[in-house]
C-alpha cells in the first residue's frame, strides 16, 4: 500500500517577485496528522494552502514544482481545482460558518456537487455532524442559524462542514487559536478520532498541541532572503524530545521569536 | 515567564541540587566516620539529617513540578527537568544507604566492631568522589566525564570483594562472628551501591547532553556472574 498520501517535490511559491517558499520537499502519510509549525510569516499557511491550489486565489502567486496527490502531480494546468479542493478541505482559523442554518452549513458543499435528494442530504448531515463531535449538541436545532453556536461549536460546524464532501485531506490552519481550552481540546479529540479516514495536515503555533495531536512534525524556518524553508522533518516525539536541528530546539524551547 | 526567567530558575534548581548532593555527601561520609568511631550520637544525628534531605528532594521536587508546569517545557529543557527529577530520589536513596549505615551502628550497641575499618572508609570516600565529580558533570553537562565515570566503579567493587572475602574468613574461623561480620556487610553492601547509583546519574546526564537513552555498562554484572558460576 501506498502510504504517501501528498507530497511536494521543489516545491516554490512566488508572490510577485518575492519567494516566500523554497524548494519544500515534504511527504505527508495517509491517515496520519502532520503539523507544520515555525516562527511568523515562515511560510506555514503558503504552504498548506498550496496543498489544495488556494494560492491560485491570489493573483500574483506563482508555484514552482511538484504537488502529489495520490502520486499525481496537481500544480499543473488542466487540473480540475474544484475537485482538488473537493478532496483536499480546508478549515481555517477563524470559525466561519455561512450566515444559513445548521443544516445548510453541512450540505452546502454536497449541493454543489449535485446532491439533491433529502434523505441522501440529512444522512450527511447526520453523519458529518456526528464525526464532527457535534450532533449531540445540535441535533435539535439543525434549523437555527450557524451564527448562533458557540465558537468552539462553530468550529466544529465548519470541520462538519469540510467533512460533508468527504473529503481524503483536511488541512487545518490553526484551527483552534481562536478557541477556548475545552473547546481546542474537543477540536483534538476529533482529530484524533477522524484521522484513521483522513488525512490531516494542521499548521499551528501552539507548540503543545503539536506535540498531542500530530505523527510528524513538520519544522519551517526563513532563510537570508526572507523565504520559507523546511529545516527539520521527523517524528513528532523526535522533535519535541530531541530534535537534530539546533534552530528546531532554539525554536520549541522558546528561544527563538 | 520569560525565557530569561526560565533559565534563571534552571540554573537555581541546579543549585538545589548540587546542595542535596553535598548533603548526601557529607551524611555517607559522616556514617562510615561515627560506625569507625563506634559514635551513636554522631550516627543519632545522620538520622536527623536525613529527614532534611528527604525534605530538600520533596522541594526540588515541587520546583520542577511547578516549572514543568508552567513552562511546558520541550526538547532539551524538557530532558533537563525529567532527568533532574530522577536525579533527585538517586540521591535521596543514596541518602538512605548513609541512614542504614547510621542504624547499623546504632544497633550494634556497645559490642565492638569485628575489624578496624579499612577498607570501607576508602569505599565511602572513592563513591562520594565519584557522586561529587557525577553531580558537577551533571551541572555542565559534561558528556565525556559522565561516560567515563561508571567505570571507576569497579574500584569499589574490587573494594567490596575485599570486604566480603575478608569477612568470610572471621565467619569461618569464628561462627559466632556472624552477626558481626553480617553487620559490616550491610554497610559494605550500602557502600557499593551509592557507586551503582552513581552509574544512573552519569547515565541521566548523557541522556540530558544528547538525547542518548544509554545504559553504561559497568563490570557488576560481570562479576555476579563469576559469582553464580562458581557457587554452581
Amino acid at each position: 500500500m501506498n502510504n504517501e498520501k501528498m507530497q511536494t517535490k521543489n516545491l516554490s511559491v512566488h508572490y510577485g517577485k518575492f519567494r516566500a517558499l523554497t524548494d519544500i520537499n515534504l511527504t505527508v502519510q495517509t491517515n496520519k496528522i502532520t503539523a507544520i509549525i515555525g516562527p511568523s510569516g515562515c511560510g506555514k499557511s503558503t504552504l498548506l494552502r498550496s496543498f489544495n491550489r488556494m494560492n491560485d486565489l491570489t493573483p500574483s502567486a506563482r508555484m514552482d514544482g511538484e504537488i502529489l496527490l495520490d502520486g499525481e502531480n496537481i500544480n499543473v494546468s488542466g487540473v480540475d481545482v474544484v475537485d482538488v479542493r473537493r478532496r483536499v478541505g480546508m478549515v481555517f482559523q477563524r470559525p466561519n460558518p455561512f450566515p444559513k442554518s445548521i443544516h445548510d452549513n453541512v450540505t452546502y458543499g454536497p449541493r454543489l456537487y449535485g446532491i439533491r435528494n433529502k434523505r441522501d442530504l440529512d444522512e450527511i448531515v447526520e453523519k458529518s455532524l456526528k464525526q464532527a463531535a457535534l450532533w449531540d449538541e445540535v441535533k435539535d436545532k439543525l434549523h437555527q442559524s450557524g451564527l448562533s453556536l458557540s465558537g468552539g461549536q462553530q468550529q466544529r460546524l465548519c470541520i462538519a462542514r469540510a467533512l460533508a464532501v468527504e473529503p481524503e485531506v483536511i488541512l487545518m490552519d490553526e484551527p483552534a487559536s481562536a478557541l477556548d481550552p475545552i473547546s481546542t481540546l474537543k477540536i483534538e479529540e476529533l482529530m484524533h478520532d477522524i484521522v484513521k479516514d483522513y488525512t490531516i495536515i494542521i499548521v499551528t503555533h501552539n507548540m503543545q498541541q503539536a506535540a498531542r495531536v500530530s505523527d510528524y512534525t513538520a519544522m519551517m524556518m526563513i532563510d537570508e532572503h526572507r523565504s520559507g524553508r523546511m529545516i527539520e522533518f521527523n517524528d513528532t516525539n523526535v522533535i519535541f524530545t530531541n530534535p537534530k536541528d539546533k534552530r528546531t530546539e532554539d525554536y520549541v524551547t522558546g528561544r527563538f521569536g | 515567564m520569560l525565557r530569561k526567567t526560565f533559565e534563571t530558575e534552571i540554573k537555581q534548581v541546579k543549585d538545589e541540587v548540587l546542595l542535596l548532593g553535598s548533603m548526601v555527601e557529607q551524611a555517607i561520609i559522616g556514617s562510615v566516620e561515627s560506625l569507625k568511631k563506634r559514635d551513636l550520637k554522631a550516627s543519632r544525628q545522620i538520622l536527623a539529617n536525613d529527614i532534611e534531605i528527604n525534605k530538600k528532594r520533596f522541594k526540588i521536587e515541587s520546583q520542577l513540578m511547578i516549572l514543568i508546569a508552567t513552562q511546558q517545557p520541550m526538547a532539551h529543557d524538557l530532558r533537563l527537568l525529567a532527568s533532574t527529577m530522577e536525579i533527585i530520589s538517586e540521591l535521596e536513596r543514596m541518602g538512605d544507604y548513609a541512614k542504614g549505615i547510621a542504624n547499623i551502628n546504632l544497633r550494634m550497641g556497645d559490642q565492638p566492631l569485628l575489624k578496624p575499618l579499612i577498607d570501607v572508609p576508602r569505599m565511602a570516600q572513592k563513591g562520594v568522589d565519584m557522586l561529587h565529580r557525577a553531580l558537577t558533570a551533571f551541572v555542565n553537562e559534561d558528556v565525556d566525564t559522565a561516560r567515563a565515570l561508571p567505570r571507576e566503579d569497579d574500584e569499589v567493587d574490587a573494594l567490596y570483594n575485599q570486604v566480603y572475602h575478608e569477612l568470610m574468613l572471621f565467619v569461618i574461623q569464628d561462627p559466632k562472628s556472624i552477626e558481626r561480620a553480617n553487620w559490616l556487610l550491610w554497610v559494605a553492601h550500602n557502600l557499593e551501591r551509592v557507586a551503582d547509583r552513581v552509574t544512573n546519574i552519569c547515565e541521566r546526564t548523557v541522556f540530558i547532553a544528547t538525547g542518548e537513552m544509554v545504559e553504561i555498562q559497568n563490570t557488576d554484572d560481570e562479576f555476579w556472574k563469576e559469582q553464580n558460576s562458581t557457587d554452581a
